[in-house]
């Protein structure tokens, strides 16, 4: 028998603080991605030739010709159906099964549990053992998708360099960096690199990438919400620009 | 210097029990331990407690210190203001014996059922070799004192005890890891990691590290790496299919 | 019959530290039905406190290293107290205990071509102590832990039942061994159990087996200033002395050189000696490396005179001596205890200890992590850029039971005892990282040494009615105490006595005068009452435990009254020579009536072979003229 204790927990901090803002936090920025995804519009600046991240690649029939650096080989998307929507599976199944996420949203969204020592709500727990949260599994999957995309996000802000330099220049710039420490600062990504050898000293090179990663993913949490909330600010940044509403600040030409 | 705490100490045992109010002196540089003690010798001698090096060292004092799992004697008084209440319970995920103490056996079978390390063939005691790099990730995890209190703070059985069947806890899939990890350990580990010690039931919400007083990173160290290798073996659909395609015949 | 729970077993072994577990395991790998029996939880016994490392002359680091150098280190170390035979067994079978443990599992730092790495330590002529960090002795515990349980996996395997052939009965104290009749001429009788009590619910059991293994670690609680665990009451040495063994070389305490100072409360904690091996330096309130002011004349062509000499050795071993921080530990405690009392000490009366200015943080952190975190912990000291307060902890007991060197038998049939229980192996004085390789040295042999003797008898001694009876009633009589002492005063008491008169320094008036007061204690120890029942309570405990350490504490101050010179962990204010002819000169302690005996007995002479591993100009320091024309 346990000890008889009928507080639900004793703790007397503010546990409740985090989870609350971790979800309000996520909540916000599903609902500017939905709104902006669904927008279809005001994702390229073709005098600048900026693209957010939010409509990377743009590959179906209704993209702008100009922001469609890989042509368009699929056909125009049915309904209210946009771009992104292509890519856009990727993009979150690589958030969604990301070893930080996980933990944000199972302790803020589920309460499983809210907080540590904070009793959870539910009866039963199976965690990640049964369909559909075995899923997770997958994430190194979307861990090689989200590289590929990340290559595309920084050939886009490559590209956006052959008409000078503006203020949009630097925020996708910052953009992909932020993106690729989070990406390479990924779990799977640790694992793959090094961390499923027995002997690091057999291979010295994977090992000078494990221990570099490591470092990176010490850090996995906040290049998760630096990322995250940055790729917003760039696609609102390209968003105002687009529709016209501040012009880009240019720094040459 | 000193001046008088406030206490509230779960008294009991398995047949039920509650929080009993203290006030007892606290001076300069005591911790949480100091002040039980005190409490043994001057006003209720009775009170059971568990503890040994009082140096953070063996691990023995577990407890929950204001809801939250730590040990005794490293949580020192001056982390509270001196008008607050400071509430010790026993750990709630095993069963209490009398007041602080539980009844941790639950932690010892489960090491039990974690194969012992497994020396390779044909080394003569004297002759291993390991690299330092190779053993640091393993050396981590043996810093672990086993205070349990990861076992005791991880919601899968805390929250829901028909779970301890099929669950080892951070500390025992740790263990595995370590032995996983260990530059000459000859057994296989990864498949035992999720059948028999349920590795899937893990949802990594951290608070096993969280509440590690050595600040073993069990989550990002131990358990996401197992989990890894798990996806190497079972969810690759690619080995997959080729251990359905070419070991079945 | 008296209705306690009963079991049965070939060998029992008292003690779950480095030397039982590894007694338990010899027992049970030569086939004996072994148990376990501990006060703590299983795993959490003081060794978990040993930071520093495990010596053996592995030849690691230098290769100039062998067993011969350690067994003249250990002998230096212990001032040529020690029982020759047992530092010869020590230093050659110290390496392979030291490579069984990782065929246990251990991991070890490494050094570059992948061997166990060692590093320096005080007494130690070469880098010999086999390290993780600075948490060897948690190392060692767990290795042979998961070996225990590696072992019942076996057992599991062949009968269905972990427990099947080993078995740990943690959180239980033994009160009393249990023997059968005694020989002629009052020779003590077999041992033919040991009672004892679940410290959970309180209830008595008997345990029946021919064979007990001591290995219950050493008295340190008795002091009030000390960096040992609540366990440490001197449970084995006064079974042993009540069951008939002798005790020698009680009057050999060693005080650590640094223990925490400061805050009040973690007074006493061990600062390993790691520090001092890795670089870091002694200084007084004034600032100055005092310790060059501190070698003996014994130590002056080991050890530099100048602060760059030192420094240098760190690099270059060779070609300079030694900085004077890594003297043995009796020099470096007395060293502190007199800077304090000439009024150069710190703040909170200890000196400073300082590795901040000598390492860089971050290799501070990555060799003593365990002290970084226990000064940042608990007195909020960060060690990588303040110095530590330290002042010497009473830390371990060189004396103990008189065993039989190749197996660890006492005179009592059936009792063996390993470890920091037993006496003799450390002489005066033990180097630092010869405890844990003693443990396990010996540890090893007693389990051994048991076996043999349970396969021998023909047939085993019975444990009668009257003595469990008897046992019961001696466990019970706090209960039913009616005069009111109460055993936290008592205990409190004589941790204050000890301390203060039979502490680091020592003088006749004052042991005198401990001797009356523990008189004093063991009269008001008759009338100690606890209340409550049974069930966990501490009071009672300490109760039963004061029983032992007052027994104990009267070998410490009557062998330290007698012995009047100063050597090693005995350093007499009033005597304070090293005298060759005390050398040859055991004193033997044993229990009477409700109080002990100490005598006089000759010690061993060391085989000639063994002397001639030492220039003679050596000898000359600590022989007698006699010996020496031998």
């Amino acid at each position: 028998m346990r000890a008889q204790i009928a507080q639900r927990t004793l703790r007397t901090d503010r546990w409740w603080l985090p989870p609350l803002v971790t979800f309000a936090g996520l909540l916000l920025i599903s609902i500017y991605a939905a709104v902006r995804t669904f927008m279809g519009d005001y994702y390229w600046v073709d005098e600048y030739r900026y693209l957010t991240p939010m409509y990377s690649p743009c590959l179906s029939e209704e993209c702008l010709p100009a922001a469609a650096h890989f042509g368009r080989p699929l056909p125009e998307l049915p309904g209210f159906l946009t771009p992104p929507v292509v890519i856009i599976p990727f993009l979150l199944g690589f958030r969604v099964t990301c070893y930080y996420y996980r933990k944000a949203y199972y302790r803020a969204a589920w309460l499983s549990p809210p907080a540590c020592a904070v009793a959870e709500p539910h009866a039963k727990y199976t965690g990640e053992t049964r369909f559909p949260l075995i899923a997770q599994n997958l994430h190194r999957y979307f861990f090689y998708a989200a590289s590929i995309l990340l290559l595309i996000n920084i050939y886009d802000a490559a590209y956006a360099f052959s008409t000078g330099v503006g203020l949009g220049n630097i925020v996708l710039l910052v953009n992909v960096a932020l993106l690729g420490a989070y990406t390479l600062s990924c779990h799977s990504c640790r694992h793959i690199a090094g961390g499923r050898l027995k002997h690091f000293s057999k291979h010295p090179v994977r090992y000078w990438m494990w221990t570099r990663i490591s470092k990176l993913n010490a850090r996995h949490m906040q290049l998760a919400w630096a990322s995250l909330i940055f790729v917003c600010v760039t696609d609102l940044y390209v968003a105002l620009v687009a529709s016209g509403t501040i012009t880009d600040l240019r720094i040459i030409n | 210097m000193g001046y008088q705490g406030h206490f509230r100490v779960w008294r009991g045992d398995a047949d039920g029990g509650g929080l009993e109010d203290f006030t007892v002196e606290v001076n300069e540089g005591e911790v949480v331990l100091d002040i039980i003690h005190r409490l043994q010798a001057t006003q209720t001698a009775d009170l059971a407690v568990r503890w040994n090096c009082k140096a953070g060292k063996c691990g023995s004092c577990s407890a929950e210190i204001n809801g939250k799992p730590r040990l005794l004697c490293m949580t020192r008084m001056s982390v509270f203001a001196e008008d607050e209440v400071v509430t010790v319970t026993p750990m709630r995920t095993f069963p209490v014996i009398r007041d602080l103490v539980t009844d941790v056996s639950y932690n010892y079978t489960k090491a039990r059922e974690v194969p012992a390390f497994s020396p390779p063939k044909g080394v003569a005691p004297g002759d291993y070799r390991m690299s330092q790099v190779d053993v640091e990730r393993s050396q981590e995890f043996r810093k672990c004192i086993e205070c349990f209190l990861c076992q005791n703070t991880c919601h899968v059985i805390r929250d829901h005890e028909e779970n301890k069947q099929s669950f080892s806890g951070p500390r025992f899939l740790m263990r595995v890891a370590e032995l996983e990890m260990h530059p000459l350990d000859s057994a296989d580990r990864v498949d035992e990691a999720r059948s028999e010690h349920g590795l899937g039931l893990c949802n990594i919400t951290k608070c096993c590290t969280d509440v590690c007083p050595e600040n073993i990173q069990i989550t990002d160290n131990a358990l996401i790496p197992m989990k890894e290798r798990v996806a190497d073996r079972r969810y690759d659909p690619i080995v997959w299919l080729g251990n359905k395609l070419f070991r079945r015949s | 019959m008296p209705e306690v729970e009963r079991h049965s077993f070939d060998v029992l072994v008292i003690g779950a530290g480095g030397a039982g577990l590894r007694a338990a395991i010899e027992a049970r790998e030569h086939g004996m039905r072994t148990a376990v029996l501990c006060k703590s939880l299983f795993g959490k016994a003081h060794t978990v406190m040993a930071e520093g490392g495990i010596a053996a002359a592995m030849g690691n680091v230098n290769a100039g290293d062998n067993w011969q150098v350690h067994f003249r280190d250990t002998m230096r170390g212990g001032k040529f107290l020690n029982n020759w035979r047992m530092a010869e067994l020590h230093a050659r079978e110290a390496p392979d205990r030291v490579w069984e443990l990782e065929t246990y599992g251990a991991l070890f730092d490494r050094t570059k071509d992948g061997r166990i790495s060692q590093r320096n330590f005080g007494g130690h002529e070469y880098p010999r102590l086999a390290h993780v960090g600075d948490r060897t002795g948690l190392e060692l515990i767990r290795s042979l832990q998961q070996k225990v349980v590696s072992l019942q996996q076996e057992d599991f395997a062949d009968t269905g039942d972990y427990e099947s052939r080993l078995k740990v009965f943690q959180e239980f104290t033994v009160t009393d061994l249990v023997q059968g009749e005694g020989g002629a001429g009052g020779k003590p009788g077999k041992v033919a159990g040991a009672f004892g009590y679940w410290r959970e619910s309180g209830r008595f059991v008997l345990f029946e087996a021919p064979a007990v293994v001591l290995a219950t670690g050493g008295i340190g609680k008795s002091f009030k200033v000390t960096s040992n665990s609540w366990e440490y009451t001197g449970d084995g040495h006064a079974l042993a002395m009540r069951a008939g063994a002798s005790l020698i070389n009680m009057e050999f305490i060693q005080f650590h050189p640094t223990g925490m100072v400061w805050p009040p409360s973690v007074k006493g904690i061990l600062v390993t000696e790691s520090v001092r091996g890795d670089g870091g330096v002694l200084r007084n309130s004034e600032g100055k490396r005092f310790m060059f002011d501190y070698i003996p004349e014994v130590f002056k062509d080991k050890y530099a005179d100048s602060e760059d000499e030192a420094d240098r050795w760190y690099a270059d071993p060779d070609n300079n001596r030694r900085p004077p921080e890594l003297l043995p530990r009796d020099e470096v405690a007395r060293a502190i205890n007199s800077e304090v009392k000439a009024g150069r000490g710190s703040e909170h009366g200890g000196v400073f200890l300082d590795v901040s200015t000598r390492l860089p943080a971050e290799e501070i952190k990555r060799r003593l992590p365990s002290m970084h975190h226990q000064f940042k912990e608990l007195a909020d000291v960060d060690i990588t850029a303040q110095p530590m307060e330290v002042g010497p902890t009473c830390h371990y007991v060189m004396g103990g039971v008189q065993v039989d060197p190749d197996t660890g038998a006492s005179s009592v049939p059936g009792l063996f005892a390993a470890g920091e229980v037993s006496g003799g192996m450390h002489g005066s004085n033990r180097l630092g990282g010869n405890s844990l390789s003693d443990l396990l040295v010996f540890g090893r042999r007693a389990g051994e040494g048991a076996a043999v003797y349970v396969t021998s008898l023909s047939e085993r001694p019975a444990c009668s009615d009257e003595a469990v009876v008897e046992a019961e009633r001696v466990a019970l009589a706090p209960f039913s105490g009616t005069g009111g002492e109460n055993p936290y005063t008592l205990h409190m008491e004589l941790q204050q006595a000890m301390n203060d008169l039979v502490g680091i320094i020592r003088r006749a008036d004052e042991m005198d005068q401990a001797l009356k007061r523990l008189d004093d204690l063991k009269r008001r120890a008759r009338s100690l009452t606890v209340e409550g029942h049974r069930q966990f309570n501490p009071g009672w405990h300490l109760a039963l435990d004061l029983r032992n350490m007052l027994l104990v504490s009267e070998c410490v101050a009557r062998a330290a009254l007698l012995r009047t010179e100063s050597r090693g962990g005995h350093t007499r204010d009033d005597y304070p020579r090293m005298e060759a002819d005390w050398r040859r000169k055991l004193l033997v302690c044993r229990a009477s009536g409700d109080g002990v005996t100490v005598a006089e007995e000759a010690q061993v002479p060391i085989r000639a072979d063994l002397l001639e591993l030492f220039e003679f100009t050596e000898l000359q320091k600590y022989l007698t003229a006699e010996e020496l024309e031998g």
